[in-house]
């Protein structure tokens, strides 16, 4: 490698690192002024309505659950098929209970609320606001006096914050669901004994770290769809890649904070 | 400046985008009552200077004062009551492509005022009166053609019944008639709401009919500020130029010409 590469690779990573640091910097300061309004926002002629957050609620939430509702029931019943295949190895397959309930409650559930939500909700959320970013329709909400995350951002952030650990209790229950009717069908497991079972493993601990972590999903989904949303400068085309790059970074912070917050409260 | 007081000073200011000057030392007065012209050619520096007189963007330094207030040292409260004595129509129309034209019309007058719904409505329908578009209010923004746009917009902007009015490119892209109809409105406004308006515009002739006073910026400079007349008797060269519609003629100096296409190549 040549000096002059060499020096283009290493210019490159600098220039990254700055537009992470920015850009962590730019979300930090979206969550606080979206925090500020939901707070004081009536105080200061800028309220948050609750008819808008249950608008969003709606759209975010309440039309989310058929899909979260099946793709956690398949979780479930994906998870019994293979720890009854593994536990099989051992004779342990009456095992498989514990392994589901705990690794559902924990894990599953709100990582796959939070997926979908964010290919759902997180592209909705950098579209519409993308699209009135070139059509000045963000201007126009500044010069009428009204504060544009107020509006726009606030609302969803509340609505999501609502509705993902609602979501999250549903997905726990769909795919503990599919995971008793997987073990009904192969190990003559009845339904209630599986649910028996669950209750007596699952800690009050396990359920509410599931939800915690959907509250911070949360916050990943709204902010990063909002603020490639107001980053469009450029047409329709601009629209389109800050709707790929809400969903693909939406995904990717969810596991990373999956991962540090797992990290974090297993110690 | 004349006996009345002035709706519009703006002194000294300068502005960047980044490292580069787009606006140079500018200072104009324009006032109570008057229909202020803001004219140029693309890339002059007017739609700039029409964000900074909507307190989009923050100067680098110099004064604005709307209606005797500075705007660049308002608190977000004291902005926040300045706004409702200000109405925008953008160039594109900038309405919300969620709403109809109605709740479009409503908007600023929900945000504003405790009125009841009936009162907004009525109200809202007489602006929508005022610009012949009485009946349209349940249509969609995406439902309308390019001039009913554009008078929709104006709607939105006057139905506070503001002080100041600005107005983006009221002409831009509508046919000659539709146009004529708009510079006939703006005009109307003036005389029986005793609007203060400014019009940013590129049109000579919409220009000249309309205006009681002229800035022409070029380049991110003043011109020249002064009455329609006198801007119309102007010697100046590069007025002659915008107003006879001569191109412009630069010297190509062959040296810089060669650097220019060679630049990175060679170096």
């Amino acid at each position: 490698m040549s000096t002059e590469s060499l020096r283009t690779f290493v210019e490159g990573v600098g220039r990254r690192t700055v537009l992470l640091v920015r850009e962590t910097g730019y979300l930090a300061a979206l969550l606080a002024e979206a925090l500020y309004w939901l707070v004081v926002g009536r105080w200061h002629r800028q309220p948050v309505r609750a008819a808008a957050i249950f608008r969003e609620a709606m759209g975010v939430g309440v039309q989310a659950i058929p899909i979260v509702g099946l793709a956690s029931f398949a979780t479930g019943m994906m998870l019994a098929i293979q720890g009854i295949h593994t536990l099989k190895a051992f004779g342990a397959e009456g095992q498989v209970v514990l392994g589901i309930a705990l690794s559902v409650t924990r894990e599953f559930a709100p990582l796959i609320t939070g997926i979908f939500v964010a290919g759902r909700s997180g592209s909705a959320i950098a579209a519409r606001i993308g699209t009135m970013q070139i059509s000045q329709e963000i201007d126009a909400l500044s010069v009428i006096g009204i504060n544009p995350v107020r509006y726009l951002v606030s609302p969803i952030l509340a609505a999501m914050l609502l509705t993902l650990p609602a979501l999250t209790i549903l997905a726990d229950l769909m795919a503990l669901f599919g995971g008793a009717l997987y073990c009904a069908g192969e190990l003559s497991l009845p339904m209630d004994v599986f649910f028996h079972r669950t209750f007596e493993a699952v800690e009050a601990g396990d359920v509410i770290q599931g939800v915690a972590k959907s509250v911070a999903f949360a916050v990943v989904v709204t902010l990063i769809g909002a603020a490639n949303g107001f980053g469009v400068s450029a047409g329709a085309e601009g629209v389109g890649k800050a709707t790929t790059r809400a969903v693909v970074l939406g995904c990717i912070g969810i596991i990373l904070t999956d991962m540090v917050f797992t990290f974090l409260a297993s110690r | 400046m004349n006996a009345r007081a002035a709706a519009i000073e703006v002194s000294h200011l300068v502005t960047h985008y980044g490292a580069r000057k787009i606006l140079d030392d500018i200072s104009f007065a324009a006032g109570e009552g008057e229909v202020m012209v803001i004219m140029g050619g693309s890339g002059s520096g007017k739609s700039t200077l029409l964000r900074h007189l909507l307190g989009l963007n923050r100067p680098t330094s110099g004064s604005i004062k709307l209606l005797g207030k500075d705007i660049t040292q308002l608190t977000a409260d004291e902005m926040y009551d300045l706004r409702k004595n200000m109405g925008v129509a953008f160039q594109g129309g900038a309405l919300f492509n969620s709403m109809t034209v109605g709740e479009n019309v409503e908007l600023p007058l929900r945000e504003h005022t405790a009125l009841d719904d009936n009162t907004i409505r009525i109200m809202s329908r007489m602006k929508l009166e005022v610009v012949n578009l009485a009946g349209f209010e349940n249509l969609m923004p995406a439902e309308l053609s390019g001039g009913m746009i554009k008078r929709a917009a104006l709607a939105r902007a006057i139905v506070m019944d503001p002080k100041l009015l600005f107005f983006d490119e009221p002409s831009a892209g509508l046919d000659p008639v539709v146009s004529a109809e708009l510079d006939e409105l703006i005009l109307t406004l003036r005389d029986a709401m005793s609007m203060s308006i400014v019009v940013v515009t590129h049109e000579l002739e919409s220009a000249f009919k309309i205006a009681d006073r002229i800035t022409v910026l070029d380049q991110g400079r003043i011109l020249m500020s002064d009455t329609a007349a006198a801007v119309r008797a102007s010697e100046h060269p590069r007025i002659r130029a915008l107003l006879d519609r001569t191109p412009r003629h630069e010297t190509v100096d062959p040296e810089e010409y060669m650097e220019r296409l060679t630049r990175e190549i060679l170096g």
